[in-house]
């Protein structure tokens, strides 16, 4: 099979993650209960974890990287835990369920909602960003890159944009972690909220978020936390504040492998090959009558997603002939990102999604180039 | 060029659903396979469960039999 879904999770991750996970599973205790060297050696590894990804991020306190399951309880968490009735969130019609959900549940709960319409080809329109702000604003809400066009919102610019009005920027990582430089302080970035099993190479049901000096995030879940164990509420300190109960320490132990492996490879060095591949497989298909490409293709800069359909046929047909006929898995339907199809009015027809990996090859991508041109051919226009 | 065909095809409301079924399914012999859900049928995401239009009285006692938990039955033209 030639797996091409690659923004839905990484099938192939790198050797050293499936032994971290399995050592991991036959040796650690549980993190911050008890000091035999089982427990100890979770906690010393968990706490490895923090260090790796907050400077991964450009953090600079491994206490403010909290784990999650992933990347929808890193927002939940969020997005539940920063407003009140009467503040004002505004949010891009890129954005996936795991930010629209949250913010609609607000919505019933008092806090307005704006979705700011995007720009050409689908990109964040930044005029309609600063538009929309208004005295009550108290945050941006917007996804890194969109999980559809592969297409990248200029993070640095929406930083000084929050900055400059003085609101939080919380912003969903879950296609760019790992494959696209982040730096939280340059990038003015106060909630980042990342998933562990995409870019990062970990296992699923790991993820997390890094929270900057000054935004405060109150507990959605609280319970054991090894420490302080007669206070009667959650205990105020960070990470334990918002992380009650056991954590996935095998899975961080396998997270941890993952980010260990993309500093040897380097980050540079995944995007470039990625990007390879996505401009290899684009070569080849943007010429063929019959089939369409959407997003921006303009700026070199992207997520290695490229999504498109042949004709008026349904994504899922596609998506069935190419896995039935040509063994290649990728994703069709709505993907999650209801206004992003409302915007390309492709809500029936869906999109059929290739998204590509480090571990991809150059022939894959040719190969499956091949699988859009033969299709194209045998259907009717 | 590819033609369409008239087939059956089953939805549910859940991906816990179509586990269910196709399990069974597979265990009873009971030919389909699942499939993306189709446009026609509804936008979005999901699985369905696609097989032979002279399939569907087998079909109808074979959900009812095994208490599975299904959405609707569709005849749609497809590929």
């Amino acid at each position: 099979m030639i797996y091409l879904d690659n923004a839905a999770t990484t099938l192939q991750k790198p050797q050293a993650v499936y032994d971290a996970v399995y050592d991991a599973m036959k040796t650690l205790g549980n993190s911050g209960r008890g000091f035999s060297g089982a427990a100890l050696g979770a906690s010393r590894m968990i706490y490895e974890a923090r260090r790796t990804l907050c400077d991964f991020f450009g953090g600079s306190d491994p206490s403010r990287l909290v784990f999650t399951s992933n990347a929808t309880e890193a927002l939940n968490m969020a997005i539940q835990g920063m407003f009140l009735p009467g503040d004002h969130v505004i949010t891009t019609q890129l954005e996936h369920n795991s930010v629209l959900r949250p913010l609609y549940a607000m919505q019933k709960k008092g806090v307005e909602l704006t979705i700011a319409a995007s720009g050409q080809n689908g990109t964040a329109d930044f005029d309609a960003i600063e538009a929309a702000i208004r005295a009550n604003t108290k945050a941006i809400v917007c996804t890194h890159a969109s999980n559809l066009t592969g297409n990248l919102t200029d993070m640095p610019r929406m930083g000084e944009l929050a900055r400059r009005h003085g609101l939080f920027l919380i912003v969903d990582a879950s296609q760019t972690a790992g494959v696209i430089p982040i730096d939280v302080k340059q990038m003015h970035i106060n909630v980042l909220c990342f998933t562990g099993h995409k870019s990062l190479f970990g296992p699923q049901g790991t993820g997390g978020l890094y929270i900057g000096e000054g935004a405060e995030i109150k507990p959605l879940k609280s319970g054991g936390t090894g420490v302080h164990s007669f206070l009667k509420t959650q205990p105020e300190e960070l990470p334990e504040h918002l992380e009650a109960g056991t954590l996935n320490g095998h899975g961080i132990a396998g997270l941890l492998a993952g980010v260990q492996e993309i500093q040897k490879i380097t980050a540079e060095e995944i995007w470039k090959k990625e990007r390879n591949l996505m401009e290899c497989f684009v070569a080849k298909i943007k010429q063929i009558p019959n089939v369409k490409i959407y997003g921006d293709f303009s700026d070199k800069n992207r997520c290695p997603i490229v999504s498109l359909n042949i004709a008026g046929v349904d994504s899922s047909q596609v998506s069935e002939w190419l896995l039935e006929e040509y063994e290649i898995a990728v994703r069709s339907g709505a993907h999650c990102a209801p206004l992003m199809h409302q915007y390309f009015g492709t809500q029936k027809q869906g999109m059929v999604r290739f998204s590509f990996s480090y571990y991809n090859t150059e022939k894959e991508a040719l190969t499956a180039a091949e699988a859009i041109r033969e299709i194209a051919e045998e259907v009717e226009a | 060029m590819r033609k369409k065909t008239k087939q059956l095809v089953i939805t549910f409301s859940t991906t816990t659903a179509a586990m269910a079924m196709e399990k069974r399914a597979q265990e009873m012999g009971i030919f389909g396979r699942l499939i993306p859900l189709p446009s026609e049928i509804s936008a979005g995401c999901g699985l369905s469960w696609k097989t032979k239009l002279e399939e569907k009285e087998k079909m109808l006692v074979f959900l009812e039999e095994e208490k599975l938990k299904w959405e609707a039955m569709y005849e749609l033209e497809l590929y």
